[in-house]
């Protein structure tokens, strides 16, 4: 009698079991999934309903997208352990890279595979100070001035704290001509940081909360936003004379859109954000779209600033970060001589 | 039947067979893991990932800090488990459920939360820091968080054996002629003492491998207030799985030696005690 029920059990179990992977399979089908960075989850929470109705009004076909965050390297590191990304967004391409570089999940040449190299929009690296910039602090070349305390993200663990520590040696090459007084100039700026957080919201909450330090250093899009979230009688944004062009590229997961069947509408998904329509949404996240048109409808918002990439003037990622990120690098060397 | 051991207790094959093979895997594998990716690494290249200056003063950091918290959280746990257990007080039972907080919180709010307290605009840092104390974003701060989640530890271990001690050993003690300060340091603690050192351990292993919480009010910078885990953390964001496994492994080495150390001075102590009893 007992093993009657025992079996009876064990072949229910098995049949809910295949009910749920039938339909996990179907409903994988029509389904997207967008692995992205930290700050785009408020940016892909508008994205994908307006992607989603777009879709449909010219195929007919209902798809669904689900979004996943967390830092941008480890988002990687999930893709690469077998996380069923359709798409992935990140904030800087190493990210991407990496996941053609570990088993070839992203065709070599994703770049190209979409406009402006694969990147439909950018942000740059701004000055957040406190209201009436009692320090008057003007540009780069003020946070290095003794007994400043200037906050910014751990360039080891964060990309916004790459883009920054780029961004001043960027400015101090252009200005001094010379890697070596570019690391003096970075090492002077980095050994006035009281704090380094983990990723650039933590950052943000040290100098606006905990009232830490003089200068936060972050994305344009992160300072625009707290100052709407704050208040514009607490703080204000600085922009330097010169900045790094922090583009956010995407690409499409090769390996994972071909054994779902979903390439079509990845791709659709990802040239969506290139469209007029898409480009609007991003603008209202405070990110710079690449469409001029766009660009010029909301220029209110995007003081002109002059910028430099990490392509042109630093000669690409995997220098950049070979000399100054990797252990034993630029940074780790300035920054363990304090 | 020569030669073989029979055991009053049956099923002895059974049960070591199933603790090996869950331990296996549970805790065996995965760690295995660890030290097999550290291995493609060549010997060079492991010394200088473990050796590194940067490195090596998150060790003194993580581990310092995590022994010394062990150690208050032995002290301030003890007291908090002998108000518990031998006085009676309105909202005991309330104080009693306050002690596992700890362990229910997720570590960032922890994190968060004493950051928020101890920063120099926070409840408790607008008073220190004009004092010249400085607490969140230092090394301080990393002991501070590391003593908030090892306290549970400590009172959970000391307060069931607390709960069990006779009363009849101390009244015999004082019958004896001992004063209440020696009937405490000769009866009471000696009997305590094997769960004091269960709970030191258990405090001080949570303490080395917490993350979540250290990292908000630590500050993080190098050769400061980097812990150990952070060290990990950063070189995975880098795509260097065998440098982190690298690090993680004489992470596991140091706590392993020390943790043993731990269980063999409390099987002394355990023994010793029974002596005298």
């Amino acid at each position: 009698m007992k093993t009657r029920i025992e079996r009876v059990a064990v072949l229910l179990a098995f049949g809910l079991a295949s009910c749920v992977s039938l339909a996990a399979g179907a409903l994988a089908q029509s389904s997207l999934l967008n692995v992205s960075y930290d700050v785009s989850r408020e940016l892909y929470k508008d994205v994908n309903p307006a992607f989603v109705q777009w879709w449909r009004e010219r195929t007919g076909e209902t798809v669904t997208v689900n979004q996943s965050h967390g830092g941008s390297s480890r988002q990687a590191l999930s893709v690469i352990g077998g996380l069923e990304a359709d798409v992935v967004t990140m904030n800087q391409a190493p990210d991407i890279d990496i996941l053609h570089e570990r088993g070839g999940l992203v065709d070599k040449d994703w770049r190209q595979a979409f406009p402006h190299g694969a990147s439909p929009y950018s942000t740059t690296s701004v000055l957040l100070v406190r209201k009436g910039n009692p320090k008057a602090i003007k540009d780069w070349s003020d946070l290095v001035r003794p007994g400043l305390g200037v906050i910014v993200p751990n360039p080891k663990t964060s990309g916004n704290g790459r883009y920054t520590y780029l961004a001043a040696w960027g400015y101090a090459l252009t200005r001094d001509g010379t890697p070596e007084r570019a690391r003096e100039f970075v090492k002077a700026l980095f050994a006035n940081v009281p704090v380094l957080d983990g990723g650039g919201r933590g950052a943000s909450t040290t100098f606006t909360q905990r009232d830490v330090g003089d200068v936060l250093v972050t994305f344009e899009n992160e300072a625009i936003a707290l100052i709407a979230e704050l208040g514009a009688d607490k703080f204000e944004v600085v922009y330097p004379s010169l900045s790094i062009d922090a583009s956010a590229p995407v690409a499409i997961v090769s390996s994972v859109v071909d054994k779902k069947g979903t390439r079509k509408q990845a791709t659709a998904y990802l040239e969506f954000l290139f469209s007029p329509q898409g480009q609007t949404i991003i603008a209202k996240h405070h990110f710079r779209p690449r469409d001029p048109m766009v660009l010029a409808a909301h220029s209110s918002r995007f003081p002109a600033i002059k910028t430099f990439t990490v392509e042109d003037q630093l000669g690409g990622w995997a220098k950049v970060q070979a000399e100054h990120f990797a252990d034993g690098g630029i940074y780790d060397q300035i920054i363990v001589r304090r | 039947m020569v030669g073989v051991q029979r055991r009053i207790l049956p099923g002895f094959g059974l049960s070591l067979g199933f603790t090996l093979a869950y331990l296996s895997l549970i805790v065996l594998i995965p760690l295995s893991a660890v030290f097999l990716k550290t291995a493609t690494m060549s010997a060079g290249a492991l010394w200088e990932a473990i050796s590194a200056p940067r490195v090596v003063a998150t060790y003194r950091l993580s581990f310092g800090a995590s022994l010394l918290a062990a150690a208050v959280n032995v002290v301030f746990g003890l007291m908090l488990a002998w108000s518990l257990v031998r006085y009676s007080f309105p909202g005991r039972k309330l104080v009693d459920a306050l002690i596992d907080l700890p362990f229910a919180l997720p570590t960032a709010v922890a994190g968060i939360s004493l950051t928020a307290l101890y920063a120099k605009n926070g409840w408790l840092g607008q008073y220190l820091e004009p004092l010249g104390i400085k607490i969140a974003f230092t090394p301080t701060g990393v002991l501070v968080a590391l003593i908030f989640i090892g306290l549970p530890f400590v009172v959970r271990t000391v307060q069931p054996v607390l709960e069990d001690l006779e009363a009849e050993v101390e009244e015999a003690a004082a019958s004896l002629g001992a004063s209440r300060w020696q009937t405490v340091i000769r009866v009471v603690l000696p009997a305590l003492l094997p769960a004091l050192l269960t709970g030191f351990a258990l405090a001080f292993a949570r303490a080395v491998g917490e993350y979540g919480s250290v990292i908000f009010i630590a500050g993080n910078l190098p050769m400061v207030s980097e812990i150990t885990p952070l060290i990990i953390i950063t070189k995975l964001e880098q795509y260097d799985y065998a440098g982190a496994t690298a690090v993680a492994s004489v992470m596991l080495v140091f706590s392993f030696v020390l943790l043993l150390l731990i269980n063999l001075l409390q099987e002394w102590t355990r023994r010793s005690a029974r002596k005298v009893s």
